[in-house]
């Protein structure tokens, strides 16, 4: 018995045309069809007194509204869209990796650095929009033009970071399960998966969190990032 | 020695070296803040949210030797 493990391979499941599809674009697609179908299931009829799925997701709603705008100290709901996208999302991939059969896609470098790129684009889009070009790029050469490659780098390395970190804790721990299956036999990876709920949310959270004060370091308004 | 052995010696001292910063650094971080929430427990959230991202970050350092690590041992440039 052999211990087969390849952490930075991905596994091709068809090709769709020229493109290769893998197996976490088809668990994203998954999860972005379990996601529509709940929102669409709790707001179809949406009511004042709504029924409890309704409810559910209004709680869910209203507690990732409150969080951003600790954070960011202006109205959160123009950023909401994202951002409670990008939690809710993260929770979903995170999380998926329970499932039997199922490998978490942010297990894999693809797709922490597209959301990571998706971050870096937005904090500029948000940036450039409330401030407009001439105040946003000023930020750059702030506190003193020499510091105008140490800003640009930063912001390349800290998308780089936000990458790296979600993509390590999540391959780490599906690499430590595998790791302690093969050593230890069956029922013992039980605390470990337990733990792995727990990673999975506290990095869903770090890393929307990351992306608030990513958002409001740019727009101006809230804690420095 | 092959390129192998040395590669495999450097993931284990990449990794276990480089838990050592992050692992005092998070120590000092949690001990800090547990003395906050002691003082003034009604600001325990907002300690406790900084916290987190603090430790995320301290973090990112340990996930960086392991990803160096994780490079040497299946996909090292100098062996293939």
């Amino acid at each position: 018995m052999t211990l087969q493990l390849h952490p930075l391979q991905t596994e091709i499941l068809f090709h769709l045309g020229p493109v290769p599809i893998t197996s976490e674009v088809t668990t994203t697609w998954a999860i972005m069809a379990v996601l529509v179908a709940i929102s669409w299931l709790a707001m179809r009829h949406a009511k004042v007194k709504g029924g409890w799925l309704q409810t559910v997701v209004e709680v869910a709603v209203e507690a990732i509204a409150d969080q951003v705008e600790a954070i960011l100290r202006v109205d959160p709901w123009k950023y909401l869209p994202l951002l409670a996208t990008l939690f809710i999302y993260l929770v979903f991939a995170n999380l998926s990796g329970m499932l039997p059969g199922v490998e978490a896609p942010t297990a894999h470098i693809e797709t922490p650095a597209a959301l990571a790129l998706i971050v870096f684009f937005s904090v500029q889009f948000y940036g450039l929009r409330s401030q407009g070009l001439k105040a946003y790029a000023k930020r750059y050469l702030e506190p003193n033009p020499l510091l105008l490659p140490l800003n640009l780098v930063s912001q390349v390395t800290r998308s780089f970071s936000l990458m790296m970190r979600l993509f390590g804790n999540m391959m780490s721990h599906e690499l430590v399960l595998a790791i302690i299956l093969f050593l230890a036999g069956l029922f013992v990876p039980v605390p470990f998966m337990l733990l792995g709920i727990l990673i999975g949310l506290i990095q869903a959270f770090i890393f929307t969190v990351l992306a608030t004060v990513y958002i409001g370091g740019a727009v101006g308004g809230g804690e420095a990032g | 020695m092959t390129v192998d052995m040395l590669s495999i010696i450097g993931a284990a001292l990449a990794v276990s070296v480089g838990a050592i910063g992050p692992a005092f650094a998070e120590g000092r971080a949690i001990a800090a803040a547990m003395e906050a929430i002691a003082r003034q427990p009604e600001a325990s959230g907002t300690i406790s949210r900084t916290l987190f991202v603090g430790l995320a970050m301290i973090e990112t350092m340990a996930i960086y030797c392991l990803v160096v690590a994780l490079l040497l041992l299946y996909a090292n440039p100098f062996t293939q």
